[in-house]
């Protein structure tokens, strides 16, 4: 039986933390499931907690009056879940689905900001790597934005005309 | 070379704003191609532009176009219909270059040998209707397999309906592994959603002995060499096909110019290393 400091040791977000960061961290977490299409959490609700998926794929939707529902960026094994957790007003800005079932690592959100709160070391490894992670995302957002599959920058000419 | 009419076979509607046009030479003569190769393509009456060849390079006799609806002159090679005529001049431009596939492709530039004679992997990322281009290469891979170990398509298209080759992408994927990723879906959506490069880093290759070939907009391109080079793929290994604004595909009229370079004679395929300098100038 593997223990969660073991688990979260072969996931790439912590590489890096001592054994002692480690050890506060698997305190503050437990092995959770979803099933398909089940929310993880939606937007507006607290965000006290954030996910590493382990196994599966999570959806991030966002809603709207004449749009429904969309789906604008997912997340799967290895992957992070969640920084709100970390921002006031500590609020979930997105919907979190999951697109299959998924199994991930819930860390308890509350409890690592107390702890980065009371030892500032822990507090900088981990808001470096979470925002790594948000650096990347934002990053790839903005690719996003130039929607280079649309016909924007498409022109004739322009060839081969793929 | 002259514009010779080819008759059109078939077409098929790929997704909302794209079909296939599959083209025979009305004299009967086939009309040879490498992978990553274009062929100018005349609209009678309305205009002529250049278009990625994404046939089975092994069917001479049958050209492919894959076509998207984005201007005069692709709007009416769009609606064509079956039995109507284009004009046809190439084929034109450097093809993709795979150390498995020489001679057949012609002769290797920079790429080498395979690595102490082992088969290489080869990573395919397509961005849109960058998928069509690479077709040729990806079909030339699958019949012969063999000579290759991993093969990965990383695939990024706007939304899962305007994935291309559809049926196609299902059946390489015993052969092939196939990721997808759209830039947004509809929640009944249950594969990726995300830039095709957050594909890069998860992707099963060996980054020391892979050929990665690249073609989409371009700055998907840039985004994808620079994820690669950082996965350790070396730059002279990656190879993409390049846009710019071409008009007689003959390397005279030079409104294709990237510097001291033509895309259409010395491209549109080139490695990362000799156009990476080029990419993030604005002023060529």
């Amino acid at each position: 039986m593997r223990t969660m400091e073991q688990e979260l040791a072969d996931h790439a977000f912590f590489a890096g933390l001592d054994t002692e960061a480690m050890s506060l961290l698997a305190g503050c977490s437990v092995n959770v499931g979803f099933r398909a299409d089940e929310y993880v959490f939606k937007e507006g609700e607290p965000a006290d907690r954030f996910y590493v998926v382990r196994n599966g794929r999570i959806a991030i939707e966002v809603h709207g009056p004449g749009v429904g529902r969309v789906v604008i960026d997912t997340v799967e094994d290895g992957d992070i879940l969640g920084w709100s957790w970390l921002v006031p007003p500590y609020r979930w800005l997105f919907d979190a689905r999951a697109a299959e079932p998924t199994t991930a690592v819930c860390l308890d959100g509350k409890c690592l900001r107390d702890k980065c709160e009371a030892d500032s070391r822990l507090g900088y490894q981990l808001m470096s790597k979470v925002a790594l992670v948000m650096t990347r995302r934002l990053a790839a957002a903005r690719v996003q934005l130039l929607d280079l599959y649309g016909h924007r920058g498409l022109g004739e000419h322009s060839g081969p005309v793929r | 070379m002259s514009t010779r009419p080819f008759r059109v076979v078939r077409k098929h509607r790929e997704n909302g704003d794209t079909v296939t046009l599959a083209l025979e030479p009305v004299d009967g003569v086939p009309l040879p191609f490498a992978p990553g190769q274009f062929t100018m393509v005349y609209a009678f009456g309305v205009g002529e532009v250049p278009i990625s060849i994404s046939g089975d390079p092994a069917r001479p006799g049958q050209l492919r176009h894959t076509i998207r609806d984005v201007g005069g002159v692709t709007h009416a090679l769009f609606s064509l219909v079956r039995g109507d005529l284009v004009g046809i001049r190439g084929p034109y431009g450097t093809t993709w270059q795979l150390p498995e596939a020489a001679p057949r492709w012609g002769p290797l530039r920079t790429l080498g040998g395979p690595l102490g004679g082992h088969p290489m992997d080869v990573v395919f990322v397509a961005g849109g209707i960058g998928l069509a281009p690479l077709r040729p290469a990806l079909l030339d891979v699958l019949a012969h397999r063999d000579r290759y170990r991993r093969v990965v398509l990383l695939y990024g298209a706007r939304t899962p309906e305007d994935v291309l080759f559809a049926r196609e992408l299902e059946a390489w994927q015993s052969k092939v592994d196939v990721n997808i990723t759209v830039d947004y879906a509809a929640p009944a959506w249950r594969g990726r959603v995300g830039l095709v490069t957050a594909l890069i880093p998860r992707a099963g290759f060996d980054p020391e002995a892979s050929v990665a070939l690249l073609c989409g907009p371009e700055v998907m391109m840039r985004h994808a060499a620079s994820a690669l080079v950082h996965r350790g793929v070396a730059a002279e290994r990656i190879e993409l096909s390049m846009e710019r604004n071409m008009k007689c595909g003959v390397g005279l009229c030079g409104h294709c110019q990237l510097r001291e370079m033509f895309i259409c004679t010395d491209g549109p395929v080139f490695t990362y290393d000799r156009v990476e300098p080029l990419l993030a100038l604005r002023e060529v």
